[in-house]
C-alpha cells in the first residue's frame, strides 16, 4: 500500500478563527487549540469525478438562468486552481454565490431594502479542466449592509467554494474587487493579514474582457499542495 | 514611444495576479446566505433519494438551481442515520450552519483517485460525501452507510468514522472534526482518537438513540467539540 503524503498546513496568509472585530466570530470560534493528528487517507482523499451525479451539471453563466438578462453590469469571472506550488488543480469542483448587482441576495433572510432581480439567483458551479482553469459569467454583485456594527458595509464579493483533492484542501472564501474603499475597513476581509489579504483581490484584466459585452476579472485560487512529491512506487497500477 | 490606445491597461496592483504574494488563498466565512448556492437537494442523504439537506424555504422555488441527486441503486452496507445539534459558546443553537461529510464505504474504500487500494472494492452507488445545512433548532442529519475501517499510520487501523467540515457565519475557517459511534471496532486503538487528549475524546464519539446516531458539535465553552489542525 502506498504512503500517505500529508498536506501543508496553512500559510503565513490563513487568518485566524476569532476575530473580534467580527462579532460573530465571538461566541463561535473554538477556545481550545486545534489538535494536530497524523494524515490519514481520510484527509488525503476526496471525492473525484462524481459531481454531475451529486449536484447536476454545470452552471458556468448566471445571466442565462431565468426568462430575460439580469440587471447589472456584466461581467466575466476566470482563472486557474492551483495548489501552492504552483501546478494546476484539474476536474475540481468549483461552486460560487453572490448578491446581485443592488447587493441583495435571494435568500430570505436577507431583508434590506434593495431590490430582487427576478433574472438572478446568483449561483454557480463549474469543473476545472485539465489546465485547472475555470469561467463564470455574471453580474458584479453590489455591496450591502449587515448588522455588525453601525453603518456596516460589506464590500462587493463573490463566495467561493472548492474542494480540491482532498478533505485537507478544502477551501471557502470570497473574492473581491479591485480598488474597492469597503474592503480596507471590512472586519471579515481584515481577518486576513495584509499583504495576504490582497490575495483575495481579483485584478480587472483587459485581454478577459470582451468588446461590447463583458468586463473581465482575473483570480487565481490556491490550494494547499503536498508536503513532498509522492515516489513513483505506484507505477504498476496504471 | 507611445502606446497604442487600444492597447493601454491598468497599472499593475498588488493584488491575486501579482506573483510577490502568491500562496495558500486564505479562508472566509460562508455568511448567512448559503443555502441556495450549495447545500443542494439531497445532498444530506447518501443512499436514498429524499431531498435531505437543502432548506428551500429559504428561497424562492424559482431560484433553486441546484439539482437533486442523480438517481442511484443501492449501496452495499448497513443504512444508519448520524445527526447532532450545532451550539454555540453561549449554549445556544446554531441555525444557519453547513455540515459536510466526507467517508468511505462499507468495505472501508474511499473513491477518489488518491486511494489506489484496488483490492478493496469501489461501491459503484455510494460516493460517501454530502451537506447537510442545520435547522432552526441547529440540528443536521445524514443518511448514510456505515463505513468500514480505513489502514492508518504504520500498519494500524483506523475505527469506522465520518469526516465533518463545519461551516458557517462567524467561523472565518471550516472546523474539520470526526464522528466515531460508541461501539466502533478498534476505537480504543484508533490513531487520530490516540492523538486526541483522553479528556476530550468523548467529543467524537457519537452515542446510539432511538433512530440513529446522535453526536453534538459544541463550538466553544464546556464540552468544545475536539477540532483538527489539518
Ligand atoms: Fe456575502
Amino acid at each position: 500500500m502506498s504512503a500517505v503524503i500529508p498536506y501543508a498546513r496553512e500559510d503565513a496568509g490563513a487568518p485566524p478563527s476569532l476575530v473580534a472585530d467580527y462579532r460573530s466570530t465571538v461566541p463561535r470560534s473554538p477556545r481550545e487549540p486545534l489538535v494536530r493528528i497524523p494524515a490519514t487517507l481520510t484527509e488525503t482523499t476526496g471525492p473525484t469525478g462524481c459531481w454531475d451525479r451529486l449536484m447536476g451539471p454545470a452552471m458556468a453563466d448566471l445571466t442565462t438562468q431565468h426568462r430575460a438578462p439580469p440587471l447589472g453590469q456584466r461581467i466575466i469571472v476566470t482563472g486557474r486552481v492551483l495548489d501552492e506550488r504552483g501546478l494546476p488543480v484539474p476536474d475540481t469542483v468549483m461552486e460560487i454565490w453572490q448578491a446581485n448587482a443592488a447587493g441583495r441576495y435571494v435568500h430570505v433572510k436577507d431583508q434590506w431594502d434593495a431590490p430582487l432581480d427576478p433574472n438572478f439567483t446568483g449561483a454557480g458551479r463549474v469543473v476545472t479542466d485539465g489546465e485547472g482553469r475555470y469561467r463564470f459569467v455574471t453580474v458584479r454583485p453590489g455591496a450591502y449592509p449587515w448588522g455588525n456594527h453601525r453603518n456596516a458595509w460589506r464590500p462587493a464579493h463573490i463566495h467561493l467554494s472548492l474542494l480540491g483533492p482532498a478533505f485537507a484542501t478544502r477551501l471557502v472564501t470570497q473574492l473581491y474587487f479591485p480598488d474597492d474603499p469597503l474592503i480596507e475597513i471590512d472586519p471579515i476581509a481584515n481577518a486576513v493579514p495584509m499583504p495576504y489579504r490582497q490575495r483575495l483581490v481579483s485584478r480587472f484584466d483587459m485581454s478577459v474582457t470582451e468588446p461590447n459585452r463583458a468586463l473581465g476579472y482575473r483570480f487565481d485560487v490556491v490550494l494547499k499542495g503536498r508536503e513532498q512529491t509522492p515516489f513513483e512506487e505506484d507505477a504498476h497500477d496504471h | 514611444m507611445t502606446i497604442d490606445v487600444a492597447d493601454r491597461i491598468p497599472a499593475e496592483r498588488l493584488d491575486n495576479q501579482h506573483s510577490d504574494i502568491f500562496g495558500q488563498t486564505p479562508s472566509q466565512t460562508v455568511g448567512p446566505f448559503f443555502h441556495y448556492g450549495l447545500p443542494w437537494k439531497g445532498g444530506a442523504d447518501l443512499v436514498g433519494r429524499s431531498d435531505m439537506g437543502a432548506r428551500a424555504e429559504l428561497f424562492g422555488e424559482e431560484h433553486y438551481v441546484l439539482n437533486l441527486s442523480a438517481p442511484t441503486g443501492t449501496p452495499l452496507g448497513k443504512v444508519i442515520e448520524v445527526a447532532g445539534r450545532v451550539i454555540d459558546g453561549n449554549g445556544d443553537p446554531v441555525p444557519d450552519a453547513m455540515i459536510e461529510l466526507w467517508q468511505a464505504n462499507a468495505a472501508g474504500r474511499y473513491r477518489s483517485a488518491d486511494d489506489r487500494r484496488e483490492a478493496v472494492p469501489v461501491d459503484p452507488h455510494f460516493v460517501g460525501f454530502g451537506r447537510a445545512s442545520t435547522d432552526n433548532g441547529g440540528v443536521w442529519r445524514f443518511r448514510t452507510i456505515r463505513p468500514g475501517r480505513v489502514p492508518g499510520p504504520d500498519g494500524a487501523w483506523q475505527a469506522p468514522h465520518l469526516a465533518l467540515s463545519v461551516f458557517g457565519r462567524g467561523l472565518i475557517k471550516r472546523l474539520a472534526t470526526r464522528l466515531y459511534f460508541a461501539d466502533g471496532e478498534g476505537n480504543d486503538t484508533d490513531p487520530v482518537l490516540a492523538a486526541v487528549p483522553v479528556a476530550r475524546r468523548g467529543t467524537l464519539i457519537a452515542e446510539a438513540r432511538v433512530g440513529g446516531w446522535w453526536l453534538d458539535i459544541v463550538l466553544q465553552g464546556p464540552g468544545e467539540t475536539v477540532f483538527f489542525d489539518l
